[in-house]
């Protein structure tokens, strides 16, 4: 009996030391995520007085119409960078060995470059004289507005977020076995119905974390919006930041923008989390 | 097994994109309801042959006919063949049920036609009740069984097996190895089986190709290839042997071991130089005196059935299979009947 007491006091010590390794990351998500976001709440649901208002969050209303417009080019971003790094992906995570590796440092190569240097790039290639109008005027054709408009804005998210899909969608996808691919072809699978049986329910994992990763960055931005939108397609992005660092400085109108933004991604998300268990038949895990 | 020729590859050879050849010169005829192993060393080119068939690689040179009918080219999912595959490559994401109706489904049969004849085909492999269990729910013997059932509910001409029992525990392995051949007799179909396990070959095909370097060495029934390997490698793949260096004096006398010895062959040139196959069983223990060749016994290893007995006589250690044990450091005559001295030409050097 005292031998299993004591052995039950030391496995307890033991847990703990076995957690230890994570203080250091728990440390920091207290300090620099759960304090801020509280601290969020707190701005969120104050006036500048200090004292409890819901008028912030009433106010954040007024902001409908471009939170709308900014989940609007998000998902469109979105779904855009789902159709095209699909097939990507599915081609690299096929591939071996050299031309594996090469084709994803590829992928990845224009996120070493930074971010506000590759939407400026953008900027001098859509502008109303820029690149590809020059060129169209040189070969006779009426330029083209391109800059200012959604369509850029959802180019520059685009661009700037398809490696986030890329990279899901390649490493599920890496992990899907040849011979899995074989045994359908065996069994009378042409290439689509491969991809529709078996490569599409075992790669949506990746595609929901891809969606995450470039959904969520998408629907917050600013400096793409401000780049490449100009002032008529702001997103609510733009309106955070007038309130932090613009004119109309008010933090705790702020805060209540991004407590109801973070509010309508999480309900975003948990809705597609549900669709995800049905599409599958609750029968990956 | 009938008569008629169900697969028939033709100077199959198959070279790499780095000018390595996995296989040259494959000629071999594949009849139908015949089960047929492949057996040889890893990298032998097994594995390729069995792939050629099912149409996921395609021969450099050569053809391919099923049925008569050329099919290089054809596509897998367009042959009339259905594989198991080496670690059973069932879907994760189906259960057992939708695993097994899964090319049924493709063939958009009618809904209960395919849950009629998943059920026959998992009671035939012994795992009724089980439709609805994930496939990381099962063990790999179970897996195994699905995989069998996934190929074989589409009723196909031809089943290949890439060593579909090398991931089992022995027992399980000769249980499905049973299992197997029922499925086989009571199916009436073609197997190509692939494996290195020469005893597993032996056990269960009516004839098996045994392969080296990507080429075929030899082709016979069990018995063949036991009895009259071909050469020292085939007799020393097909269990274990002792091969001594040898000179064919004239017909029916060889020599070996420093003694003349009467045997059966005849046809190689006078003092040709022969590799000499002994099976360790069919050394006869004797008298040391009376002996022709005699030895220090150097270890002796209990093995069930039989004792494995190693000795070593002038240098050359002889393996033994004996029913009576030895004293380790005894000295032992041995000799040979002539009809167990198996005598092959010398492998050309390549």
């Amino acid at each position: 009996m005292k031998n299993s007491i004591a052995d039950n006091n030391k496995s307890k010590f033991q847990k703990i030391l076995g957690t230890a390794p994570a203080f250091p990351y728990m440390a920091w998500a207290i300090v620099f995520i759960a304090i801020p976001l509280g601290l969020i709440v707190y701005f969120a649901l104050t006036d500048s007085a200090g004292s409890f208002t819901i008028d912030n969050i009433a106010r954040a209303g007024e902001h409908m119409s471009v939170l709308f417009r900014s989940i609007k080019l998000a998902a469109i971003a979105t779904a855009l960078c789902v159709v095209i790094a699909y097939p990507l992906a599915y081609i690299i995570s096929r591939k071996q060995g050299f031309r594996r590796n090469t084709l994803v440092m590829l992928c990845m190569l224009p996120m070493w470059m930074n971010f506000l240097l590759r939407t400026y790039a953008w900027m001098t290639i859509l502008e109303n004289n820029g690149l590809i109008n020059r060129l169209l005027m040189l070969l006779g054709f009426e330029p083209i507005r391109m800059i200012n408009t959604q369509g850029a804005v959802i180019l520059g998210m685009v661009y700037n977020y398809i490696p986030f899909m890329i990279l899901p969608l390649y490493t599920i996808m890496s992990k899907i076995g040849n011979d899995v691919i074989e045994a359908a072809q065996d069994l009378g699978a042409n290439s689509l119905e491969v991809i529709a049986r078996v490569v599409l329910p075992l790669s949506l994992p990746g595609i929901s974390s891809g969606i995450t990763m470039v959904f969520v960055p998408s629907v917050s931005t600013f400096v793409i919006s401000k780049m490449l939108g100009g002032g008529t397609n702001q997103l609510i992005g733009d309106i955070i930041d007038l309130q932090f660092l613009g004119n109309t400085y008010n933090p705790n109108l702020g805060s209540a923008i991004s407590l109801v933004l973070m509010v309508v991604v999480l309900l975003c998300m948990s809705i597609m989390g549900d669709t995800e268990v049905e599409t599958m038949g609750g029968r990956i895990r | 097994m009938k008569e008629n020729i169900l697969i028939s590859l033709k100077d199959i050879a198959v070279e790499f994109e780095d000018g390595h050849r996995v296989l040259k010169g494959i000629n071999l005829d594949i009849h139908d309801e015949e089960f047929v192993t492949f057996l040889g060393p890893s990298g032998c080119g097994k594995t390729t042959t069995l792939r050629i068939i099912g149409g996921f690689a395609e021969p450099t040179e050569g053809d391919i006919f099923f049925d008569g009918k050329k099919i290089n080219g054809v596509p897998p999912h367009k042959r009339n063949i259905n594989t198991v595959f080496q670690r059973y490559a069932l879907f994760p994401h189906l259960n057992v049920f939708d695993n097994v109706a899964f090319g049924l489904s493709v063939k958009k049969m009618d809904k209960k036609l395919i849950a009629r004849k998943v059920k026959e085909m998992l009671e035939l492999v012994n795992l009724s009740g089980f439709e609805n269990r994930n496939i990381n729910q099962l063990s790999g013997g179970q897996q195994q069984r699905v995989a069998i059932a996934r190929a074989l509910v589409n009723e196909p001409k031809v089943l290949l097996l890439d060593e579909p029992l090398g991931a089992l525990d022995l027992k399980l392995r000769k249980d499905m190895q049973t299992e197997l051949m029922r499925i086989q007799k009571s199916l009436k179909i073609t197997f190509i089986y692939v494996t290195h396990d020469q005893e597993e070959a032996l056990t269960m095909s009516d004839r098996v190709v045994v392969m080296k370097d990507g080429q075929i060495l030899q082709i016979g029934t069990p018995q063949d290839i036991y009895n009259e390997p071909v050469n020292a490698f085939v007799a020393d793949f097909i269990g274990e042997s002792n091969i001594i260096d040898g000179v064919m004096y004239e017909d029916y006398e060889v020599e070996f071991a420093g003694q003349a010895f009467k045997c059966v062959d005849k046809g190689f040139a006078p003092n040709e130089r022969v590799d000499v196959v002994i099976r360790p069983e069919d050394i006869i223990v004797g008298d040391y005196e009376t002996s022709p060749i005699s030895g220090v016994v150097e270890s002796v290893v209990f093995k069930g059935v039989h004792y494995e007995i190693t000795v070593d006589a002038h240098g050359y250690k002889w393996l033994i299979h004996s029913t009576l044990s030895q004293e380790v450091g005894a000295l032992i005559g041995m000799n040979v009947k002539p009809f167990d001295i198996h005598i092959m030409k010398k492998m050309e050097v390549r």
